[in-house]
């Protein structure tokens, strides 16, 4: 039941919101994630007694064979804990922000969270696709109606290049449903399917791409650096933090146990995309003079090794990966969130305008280090573990791949230092010198992330053993 | 007499009947071809028709139902469409076709 | 007290929480008594520690705090090692790292009181990973401090933020420190899928099982080192050292010169087996070591920046010991390190001395004569030129020419190379001790004005590690001396396995004292020519030609690993984004949007209005079908 309510929060909160006035969307937004962590951390206590009692499933429609039927596994416990979390720092943080039409623009945030957790908690294809499409109207008009001067042409592009990638991957559900004994699209009947190897490898292309499109990796990413751009910051923190989650979330929930010989025979080739995707990225990153952009293209670095890890399927890689997941979401967030207080204060966005904070915004630079050192993955952060597991995985699969993969190390190093060095070190200029330090909604906000950073870098068992079951589980099926 | 004389008679006035709807310009000839290509398929109906009686079937009269059909329906086409060329000829003067092509915009 | 071993990294930890979150309401004094009385304390835990492991027949302790990572079947335990190794390491960490917080409280007072509480907590930072290097019982743990120890590097480089110089300095350490750790994750990943395991208490005997000269073993060996070579500074990682100077003095002293440098000589201690199981690189690591001691003490010759003469002294002395790693004389090599340790941290705070003095300036054309106005700088400083030149006597002659004769045990060509490189240093610092103590004050007015010696503070560590530098070497006298060589004696368990697979060359006595006579006379030798070429210096100016400049400019090196490293990079960078990611596939996913509205507009065209040619297109497709029919059939 509390998977249900999960779902059900932020879809009913959404919907009251676009009636509200005044400053009434925004509490009630705050209120809504707040009961949805709430919720969220109940579940995780009933997943550590009776994981089984999350499951919840009913007749949605019937006359197809498509359930209402959701749960949640470890993989699905730690998204779902990410995105509670994610909207709680996101709502604190634009606390203090005014928007026009505020309440469609909550409204829209909760519908998105909503569809999040339903692609999270679905064990139904028809359900799974249902959500993902549910997740992605709301981000699209948040982007159009509240992003830059270029939103226009760059949302479209997002909206029909996701689109394209799902309807291919609804044809393939609807290939697999066909093929199911007994007509239905549960989850059960999908992964005992047992399909040829060779209508496998061709299904497998239906559904990589739709995901590798959604994650991006290379070379389907091209929409993702100015759809992160032109977003307004905190629909970018939910694209980079969580909804890129459902694509690599898809790959291990649906594609490999459903296709596991398609997976086998095409996992060199999505690899090798991936891992050209790390170095690739991770140069463009270096010569990126806006922040944003900069930012997206760490990102796709970090997906590529994510996606990589995912396809050498092995137990240390998929733990790596699981685990990352979680801590790739909370540290993206809070680098975006100093971009937010950054363009909020000085409304520039080029790293060559900015310089000299540190002197003016002391806390602030401390936050922005550590949450940079957290993304290369610095030992004693939250990013190391996941990292260290998904490269030690990656060699097992095969340690050229690895080896290229790791110039992702070094290159990381050199990009994020400059960001660093760029934003917070140097000399101060007269735009900077007026940079006034954290107020305490972002100081709460940084806190958290930099909590979450700090005490899973030093002790990560917790999460580790949140999704033990879903690593063997997943390796179990291969 | 081969059925084959009469598919051959009937595709030949079909097509002449095609050819005419295609490159005339008159409302009224394009009407008149029209009639010709349904009557070319009657004569098909018929021919079958009688095929199918000389070879011993009983239900083959069937077909000879549908060329009363086709007659019907022939009359009430041409009951409307007369009656359109001659709406149109009272408005611009004229049964050509292309002036018809106004309803485009 | 063993067990208490984890207090020794808390209390640097403690230290950096305190005065890193209270660095705006600490006062400075408070702010250094936190700072400097954590190390103090953690030097007090770590001596007590070691009167206990310095008993004979004691056995390794593992303290294990908690699972850091369990994945499947590998399992790695937060935990620490205490042992002969580590705590060796301990009491040169937190001994050298108090005595250089004390100086440090009075060397950085100039800073605000934010700055200076900064400082003390990201130098605390550095000690709390640099402990947890040498104390962790795996690997991992010893990847944990090794990035700590780079991040701090980093932070303490880049202390003075606002100079983008130092940033980029900064960011060069971090970044080729990267290169190498690297190389030291593969050899990690190679060692858990053959072994099972990153700690040292399971791997370490499962090597010594293996037979010599397996590939897997060198493989290893050789990518641990590529981690060695980018925190020790070896050839090619080395152009980041020099550079790191531009963080404050004690920082050069502590960091780059006594302890996290020595980190690579750690870790190959640490896995010694390992690597005299794979001779091949063993010669590497010999070649490589030399290579750089020759290359560095060369650049020294001719440089004018006394803490860049210092930096290329201590990557020097540090190919130095990897060249006694390579020739498997492991425990001459963490001799060496403690040596080293002692007096080059004397002589980088001896510098930071004369820069406070002069007020900021670090050219030693512009100083000379100080020796009148600073004589405990002078003497203690002199001292520390003896003993790194290796005046018989001094603790630096005896690890030096432990070094030199075990060389000359295994190769003679080593050892000439070698004992030039010995000849090089007795010359560059006897050079830069000349020109700066002695002869006439070449600074401006106002600097003679404002010469002085230092407060006490800092004199005080000078002090100490000045009779450090003449006593140290003691703890290791060669079996010549007839005196039991105590360090050999302390390490021996943890060399143990490598002396059983490999027979150190022996040398008759005679051959002994017959090295250490001829490097004693040229040490000698060459320090008078340095006296007379530089007693008396005087700077004319005049820029340097020939071989000279190639060694001023440093060979170079950073030039071209700017050409052929750094810019190509930069233009891949901006090729794939002008070319590929802007013109090329954005460019085609923007052409399918294209393609689809441009042939909209054309078969928009299609639709005239036409009611003749809707017909004729529709008579057209019905024959263009039965044409397919018919075929088809």
């Amino acid at each position: 039941m509390l998977t249900v309510l999960l779902i059900l929060i932020p879809l009913v909160t959404g919907l009251i919101a676009f009636g509200l006035k005044g400053s009434g969307p925004k509490t009630l937004g705050l209120i809504s994630s707040l009961a949805s962590l709430a919720v969220t951390i109940a579940a995780l206590f009933q997943f550590r007694s009776a994981p089984e009692s999350l499951s919840h499933s009913c007749n949605w429609i019937p006359q197809l064979g498509a359930g209402f039927s959701v749960g949640l596994d470890g993989m699905g416990m730690m998204l779902s804990l990410l995105t509670s979390i994610s909207f709680v720092l996101i709502f604190i943080v634009i606390n203090k922000r005014e928007y026009d039409r505020a309440n469609s623009f909550y409204a829209l945030m909760l519908l998105s969270q909503a569809g999040l957790m339903g692609v999270f908690a679905a064990y139904d294809a028809m359900l799974f696709y249902f959500f993902w499409e549910l997740a992605l109207i709301p981000v699209y008009f948040l982007c159009s109606l509240w992003g830059g001067e270029k939103r226009i042409p760059v949302t479209f592009k997002f909206f029909v290049y996701t689109f394209a990638g799902s309807l291919l991957m609804l044809i393939g559900i609807i290939y697999i449903y066909l093929q199911t004994p007994d007509h239905s699209f549960s989850y059960a009947s999908f992964t005992t399917a047992a399909l040829p190897k060779e209508t496998q490898s061709c299904l497998f292309w239906l559904f990589f791409v739709a995901f590798a499109i959604k994650m991006p990796i290379f070379p389907f990413h091209t929409w993702q650096p100015d759809t992160y751009e032109q977003s307004p910051t905190p629909v970018t923190m939910v694209l980079s933090g969580i909804m890129v989650k459902m694509g690599l979330f898809g790959v291990i929930r649906w594609l490999l146990p459903v296709l596991p010989q398609g997976a086998y025979v095409w996992s060199d080739v999505a690899i090798v995309l991936s891992i050209i995707g790390i170095v690739y990225a991770s140069c463009i990153a270096i010569v990126q003079s806006d922040f944003k952009r900069l930012i997206a293209y760490s990102s796709i670095a970090h997906i590529g090794l994510m996606s990589a890890a995912i396809f050498a399927n092995n137990e240390q890689s998929l733990q790596g990966v699981l685990v990352q997941f979680f801590n790739h979401g909370i540290n993206i967030i809070g680098l975006w969130i100093i971009v937010e207080i950054i363009q909020d204060r000085l409304k520039v966005k080029s790293l060559n305008e900015l310089g000299g904070i540190a002197a003016y915004a002391p806390r602030m630079a401390t936050f922005l280090v550590i949450i940079s050192f957290a993304n290369i993955a610095l030992p004693l952060t939250n990013g190391f573990i996941g990292e260290f597991l998904m490269f030690s995985g990656l060699y097992q699969y095969n340690p050229w791949f690895m080896a290229v993969a790791g110039l992702g190390v070094i290159l990381g190093a050199v990009y994020t230092l400059n960001m660093v060095q760029k934003v917070i070190f140097g000399q101060p200029n007269q735009l900077t010198e007026t940079t006034t330090d954290l107020r305490g909604n972002e100081l709460l906000a940084l806190g958290v992330i930099v909590a979450i950073i700090l005490v899973l870098g030093v002790y990560p068992k917790p999460m580790l053993e949140l999704v033990q079951s879903t690593t063997e589980l997943v390796n179990k099926v291969y | 007499m081969p059925v084959q004389y009469y598919i051959f008679l009937s595709i030949a006035l079909f097509c002449i009947g095609v050819m005419g709807v295609l490159m005339r310009r008159n409302a009224i000839i394009i009407f008149m071809c029209v009639e010709l290509m349904l009557n070319a398929v009657n004569l098909l109906l018929v021919a079958f028709s009688k095929m199918w009686a000389d070879a011993g079937r009983v239900d083959a009269a069937g077909a000879q139902i549908f060329v009363f059909f086709i007659m019907v329906v022939a009359a009430a086409e041409v009951a409307v469409g007369l009656a359109i060329i001659v709406m149109v000829y009272r408005n611009s003067q004229s049964v050509d076709v292309n002036i018809m092509n106004r309803l485009k915009n | 007290m063993i067990n208490l071993v984890w207090l020794v990294p808390l209390l640097p930890l403690l230290g950096f929480l305190v005065n890193g979150l209270g660095r705006r309401y600490l006062s400075k004094s408070l702010a250094g008594i936190v700072g400097s009385g954590a190390i103090l304390a953690a030097f007090v835990i770590s001596l007590l520690m070691f009167l206990e492991v310095r008993t004979p027949g004691f056995q390794a302790v593992t303290v294990q705090l908690f699972d850091f990572i369990s994945a499947g079947s590998l399992h790695i335990p937060f935990a620490f090692q205490v042992d002969q190794l580590s705590s060796l390491f301990l009491l040169i960490i937190t001994g050298v790292g108090s005595l250089i917080h004390i100086y440090s409280t009075s060397y950085m007072h100039d800073e605000t009181s934010e700055g200076f509480a900064r400082y003390f907590a990201y130098l605390n930072l550095f000690v709390f990973s640099m402990l947890i290097l040498v104390l962790g019982a795996n690997y991992v743990m010893m990847f944990i401090g090794w990035e700590g120890v780079g991040l701090c590097s980093y932070l303490l480089i880049g202390f003075w933020y606002k100079n983008t110089n130092y940033n980029n300095a900064a960011k060069k350490a971090f970044v080729m420190n990267r290169i190498g750790d690297l190389g030291f994750l593969l050899g990690m990943f190679l060692m858990i899928v053959h072994f099972g395991s990153v700690n040292y208490a399971e791997v370490l005997p499962q090597i010594a099982g293996v037979a010599k000269g397996d590939g897997t073993l060198a493989a290893i060996a050789i990518l641990f080192f590529v981690g060695a070579m980018g925190k020790s500074a070896q050839v090619p990682l080395y152009t980041w050292l020099p550079d790191a100077m531009a963080g404050p003095t004690p920082v050069s002293a502590l960091i780059h010169a006594a302890t996290m440098v020595t980190a690579g000589i750690y870790m190959i201690a640490r896995s010694n087996i390992l690597y005299t199981l794979a001779p091949c690189v063993q010669n590497v690591v010999a070649i490589i070591g030399l290579v750089t001691a020759v290359l560095a003490a060369s650049i020294a010759l001719k440089q004018d920046d006394i803490k860049k003469v210092l930096a290329y002294s201590t990557v020097s002395q540090l190919g130095y010991m990897f060249l006694a790693l390579g020739v498997g004389a492991y425990t001459t090599a963490v001799f060496h390190v403690m040596t080293h340790a002692f007096f080059k941290a004397l002589l980088f705070l001896g510098s930071g001395s004369v820069i406070h003095a002069m007020g900021g300036e670090q050219d030693i054309r512009k100083m000379g004569g100080l020796k009148k106005y600073m004589p405990i700088t002078n003497a203690t400083f002199l001292i520390g030129c003896l003993a790194i030149s290796g005046i018989p006597g001094l603790s630096g002659f005896f690890s030096k020419d432990e070094i030199l004769s075990h060389t000359f045990a295994a190769n003679k060509l080593l050892y000439v190379v070698g004992l030039l490189t010995a000849l090089m240093t007795a010359f560059y610092m006897f050079r830069l001790y000349y020109i700066t103590f002695c002869g006439q004050f070449r600074g401006t007015h106002e600097q003679e004005h404002h010469l002085h010696e230092s407060p006490g503070a800092m004199t005080f560590p000078l002090i100490v590690l000045a009779i450090l530098s003449v006593i140290g070497g003691y703890v290791g006298l060669p079996a010549v001396f007839g005196a039991p060589n105590l360090l050999e004696h302390y390490l021996h368990p943890i060399f143990a396995a490598s002396a059983e697979k490999v027979e150190l060359h022996e040398m008759a006595h005679s051959t002994e004292w017959l090295l250490m006579g001829l490097s004693s006379v040229l040490v000698i030798i060459t320090i008078f020519l340095a006296r007379n070429w530089y007693r008396n210096f005087t700077d004319n100016g005049e820029p340097r030609t020939g071989i000279a400049k190639v060694l001023e400019n440093k060979w170079y090196v950073d030039e071209i690993y700017d050409a052929i490293i750094v810019k190509p990079l930069g233009m891949l960078s901006r090729f794939f984004e002008e070319a590929i990611e802007r013109s090329g596939i954005d460019r085609l996913v923007n052409g399918v949007g294209r393609g689809v509205q441009w042939g909209s507009q054309q078969v928009r065209l299609l639709q005239s209005g036409q009611v003749g040619f809707y017909i004729f297109a529709m008579v057209i497709g019905m024959v263009i079908l039965f044409v397919i029919g018919f075929l088809v059939r």
